[in-house]
């Protein structure tokens, strides 16, 4: 702490300089919280996911259909404690910008399978008994100013056409705030009521719940073996590896984030690098006198190392700050698009690691520079 | 009291044995300092003259533990020197050595309390102990009150006042002035000058300065003169100076 004064004033000394310095460190920083929230939102249904899940979907792609009569062999298999089968509806809300997923669900089971997406008794009650009710996550309710007893109409773009009328029942939360609130369920008997003759008794996917993940890899290929050289042949994974499968339709995205990430660490490493050596190479002069009355080497070392660090940390937060004040910003905006744009606590730290990361390795060079510098040749130089 | 080319045992302050200081410089051999002989006592003000290049700032660096010799021996105060690591010789330059440079190298963007606190900062002083010390040495050079000033506040003199301050702040063993008036006018070279020899007079510091005004070398107790690597003492310099044809 004595160094402090000593430190700061250094810092301050170009005040131009360190308000780009800091600016290149919060506008990296701002974009490493943005990419890790869009990877996240990307990759985190896999690591939310629940390793009790199992979905299963037919062999050939997601799109193609399974019979509802798989629902009650499913259930007879050991392990599995419940199943509940979706179809995915892919309606228009007033207008195609309003993205956001829809289900028809199967209300028997849905809590006992989902049990981290809360529904209020009364609600769910509710919506048991209204043959046309639907269930809006908090996120998507509050992004339209949804409320209860709403009535609420979805232009079906796969079922026939025309608009579908639903009164929402309730408002489902997420036990965690990672837990995507942004689907929009509806009743099953409502769905086979309208759709086409031919559609009838078809469902989307099935998710099986299961006694213990102990089981998922046996119940999995149980499942499978019971569908084997049927018509609807069936493919079981994890919920996990569901969600990861479906992310990769998108590409690479993590090697895409990793890409942009390596490329902005570069940069700012040689801004930074470059800010940092100048400082050092201005102040030859006061870093000899400083050696001359008995600061060593490592105490030279530590002092720019300290300047770097400081730099990095306060540009940092900065960043990190500025991203915590727009994600949310830019996550209503994307609302329906990409779920979960949230910053978490780790993701505030690993900022903060790479922040200080960046610097310590750009004050790293030019400060062994000063600490190698002999004050003789030094003062010879000025 | 000095000795110049005194080869026996002493119990002088500064005691420098067969130092030679050799530099290569484009493939070619320079020898700045040739077995240079020399003892300084505690409280004595020397000053050494000679033409550029003649080897004063290197003696004053080799004195200084700023550089090493090729060969010889330094010993300040029974401590030889010229042996010492370099993390030794940085410890040994705080506890014992006080610099004045012609630029007076202060810090700019420190205070001069700040620039004179500097040196104390490596001991283990409490901040009101060092408080005491900083008060202290500012007010022996007459800027108790410039204190909170930046170097760019102050005159030329005030800036190497607040150096000199800097310099025996923390109480060394010595001073190695580096042309201290070099970059003066006449009025300040005078004034700093009465405050080395308040140093050396009131408070028993021993001072090697190494300057080429005579004005300034006159106020010295001894006056050296460093000619082709090899010190004189400067009656036997103006001998030499004579016989030669010059002044």
């Amino acid at each position: 702490m004595k160094f402090s004064r000593l430190i700061l004033a250094n810092l301050f000394r170009k005040k131009v300089r360190l308000l780009l310095t800091l600016g290149s460190f919060a506008v990296a920083l701002f974009l490493f919280a943005f990419l890790a929230v869009v990877k996240y939102a990307f990759t985190g249904g896999a690591e939310l996911a629940d390793a009790r899940r199992l979905v299963t979907i037919n062999r050939v792609s997601i799109i193609q259909p399974l019979p509802l009569s798989y629902r009650d062999k499913i259930l007879r298999i050991p392990a599995v404690q419940s199943v509940t089968h979706d179809n995915w509806f892919g309606g228009v809300y007033q207008d195609e910008k309003n993205f956001f997923p829809q289900f028809v669900i199967d209300p028997e089971y849905q809590r006992q399978v989902f049990p981290e997406l809360l529904v209020a008794d009364d609600q769910w009650n509710a919506f048991l008994k209204d043959r046309q009710g639907a269930i809006a996550g908090a996120a998507t309710a509050k992004r339209f100013g949804w409320k209860i007893g709403d009535r609420i109409p979805i232009k079906t773009t796969l079922y026939g056409g025309g608009a579908w009328e639903f009164n929402i029942d309730g408002i489902y939360h997420g036990q965690r705030k990672e837990d995507d609130e942004t689907q929009f369920w509806f009743q099953w008997d409502y769905f086979e009521e309208r759709v086409p003759e031919r559609l009838k008794g078809l469902a989307g996917w099935y998710t099986v719940k299961l006694d213990s993940p102990d089981d998922a890899i046996r119940v999995a290929k149980a499942i499978d073996g019971e569908f084997a050289n049927s018509p609807y042949e069936t493919k079981t994974d994890t919920e996990s590896a569901f969600a990861a499968s479906w992310v990769k339709q998108f590409g690479n995205i993590e090697f895409l984030i990793l890409v942009i990430g390596t490329v902005v660490f570069f940069t700012l490493l040689l801004v930074t690098g470059n800010t940092m050596a100048i400082s050092v190479r201005e102040r030859t002069g006061e870093l000899a006198v400083l050696k001359a009355i008995g600061f060593k080497d490592g105490s030279i070392l530590i002092l720019v190392l300290a300047e770097a660090l400081t730099i990095a940390l306060c540009g940092g937060i900065l960043g990190l700050a500025l991203a915590m004040l727009a994600i949310p910003v830019l996550s209503t905006a994307l609302s329906g698009m990409l779920p979960n744009l949230i910053l978490s606590k780790s993701m505030l730290a690993a900022g903060i690691g790479f922040a200080l990361l960046v610097g310590a390795t750009s004050g790293l060079l030019p400060g062994i520079g000063a600490m190698r510098l002999r004050v003789v040749e030094a003062f010879r130089r000025i | 009291m000095v000795s110049v080319n005194t080869n026996g045992n002493s119990s002088a302050l500064i005691q420098v044995r067969g130092l030679d200081k050799t530099y290569w410089r484009g493939g070619e051999q320079i020898d700045v300092l040739q077995g240079l002989n020399l003892d300084v006592d505690k409280g004595d003000f020397v000053a050494f003259m000679g033409p550029s290049g003649s080897g004063k700032t290197t003696l004053l660096n080799l004195l200084g533990g700023l550089d090493v010799p090729t060969s010889g021996a330094v010993s300040v105060a029974g401590d030889e020197i010229t042996h010492m690591s370099r993390g030794r010789l940085t410890e040994w330059r705080a506890r014992h050595v006080g610099f004045v440079f012609q630029m007076y190298n202060l810090v700019p963007v420190l205070t001069a309390y700040q620039n004179v606190e500097l040196p104390l900062l490596l001991t283990r002083l409490s901040r009101s102990a060092r408080r005491q010390h900083v008060e202290a040495a500012l007010a022996i050079v007459g800027l108790r009150d410039r204190s909170h000033h930046f170097p760019r506040q102050l005159s030329g003199g005030q800036e190497q006042r607040v150096a000199v301050a800097r310099a025996i702040v923390s109480d060394p063993t010595f001073l190695l002035c580096d042309e201290p008036t070099g970059d003066l006018d006449r009025k300040s070279a005078d004034e700093i000058m009465a405050l080395i020899e308040e140093l050396v007079s009131k408070h028993s510091k021993t001072v090697l300065m190494v300057t080429h005004d005579p004005v300034v070398a006159a106020r010295a107790h001894t006056v050296l003169h460093l000619e082709k690597g090899v010190l004189v003492e400067a009656s036997k310099s103006r001998q030499n100076a004579m016989a030669g044809g010059g002044a």
